[in-house]
């Protein structure tokens, strides 16, 4: 038993102070930065806001992975890893796809005016 | 391999130590825990298919208000700091679980606990302040699915507040035994990813819907 014992205590991944750290500055950095640049509305067109906006959540997520979720390519033999990257493959052709049909469909639709919303049954 | 190894049909052949298995081989150990990231990646994509659903109808107002009506964005700062530190507190609480110190980890895991309790009761407040002001679900689908998206990363949180307390209980009455250890890290994966989403959920709903 004792060696099961053991076991346990090695069992998953080992983490450190300065990586919980270093993950949680760069998180704070990356999220100040987007809410500073929607409240101060530092550009002029929100088209380059939201691509902006975007892009930080994008390196967020992946310093969360990284530091908290202590993601790599070696965790479980690499089928964390695996499953990560198929999952995300879904997740694209999930939000793509329905933005890119749905898009379409409204495209295609009657035009209705507010006037016409708001009599609406 | 010799021929006398070779199994055969009506296994006449077959020696007595003919084994279909590695003599030694034991299953993963960190099974349980690739089987929860497992967990979590399928929970990713009920995420997705709800951030599709927004992506969708998030700008069909019906002539109501719109995001920028309706957000606080000060209010959903403080909201994501509170994740945030929630995150880095249960970091701190793995820290002290490999040093095997019962008593700062469990000051942790409730630190965590009331910076979860503080995220839903800002997040309770802000769907009471829209309800009451006539943004409620019904209002048009961008409300509908505004709080599809954020009512059920709410709830996740709810559960996962609830896991926090039952496991603080089961770790202060049996030790940080194996068992235990591998239920606090799978609340560990499982707090962390809850904090990927909210990313995801401030820059794309609050961020984004607020630009005009």
């Amino acid at each position: 038993m004792s060696d099961h014992a053991e076991h346990g205590h090695e069992e998953g991944p080992h983490s450190t102070f300065k990586g919980y750290m270093t993950g949680f500055v760069l998180s704070v950095i990356l999220t100040a930065i987007p809410f500073w640049i929607v409240m101060a509305k530092v550009f002029d067109k929100p088209s380059t806001t939201a691509l902006v906006v975007l892009a930080f959540a994008v390196v967020q997520i992946i310093v969360h992975m990284i530091y908290f979720l202590h993601m790599n390519t070696k965790a479980e033999g690499g089928w964390s890893m695996l499953a990560l990257v198929f999952t995300l493959v879904l997740v694209v052709i999930t939000l793509s796809g329905s933005i890119w049909v749905m898009y379409h469909l409204n495209n295609n639709m009657m035009p209705m005016s507010t006037h016409d919303m708001k009599n609406m049954p | 391999m010799s021929a006398a190894m070779t199994p055969t049909a009506d296994g006449v052949d077959a020696p007595d130590n003919l084994r279909f298995w590695v003599p030694g081989e034991h299953h993963a150990e960190n099974g349980t825990l690739l089987g929860f990231w497992l967990y979590l990646m399928s929970d990713c994509l009920i995420f997705a298919v709800l951030f599709a659903v927004y992506a969708v109808l998030g700008r069909s107002y019906a002539a109501g208000p719109s995001g920028a009506d309706l957000f606080d964005l000060p209010l959903v700062a403080i909201n994501t700091s509170m994740l945030l530190f929630s995150s880095i507190t249960y970091g701190f609480a793995m820290l002290e679980m490999q040093k095997n110190r019962l008593r700062p980890m469990l000051v942790w895991l409730g630190i965590t606990g009331l910076f979860g309790l503080a995220f839903l009761g800002l997040e309770l407040y802000e769907f009471a302040h829209l309800i009451h002001e006539g943004a409620g679900p019904q209002r048009s689908a961008f409300l509908s699915a505004f709080f599809t998206l954020v009512g059920t990363h709410g709830l996740h949180v709810t559960f996962g507040i609830i896991w926090l307390v039952t496991l603080m209980v089961q770790v202060g009455r049996g030790g940080l035994i194996p068992e235990n250890r591998r239920r606090l890290l799978c609340l560990s994966m499982f707090w962390h990813f809850l904090d990927v989403v909210w990313i995801g959920v401030f820059t794309f709903v609050y961020l984004m819907g607020s630009l005009t």
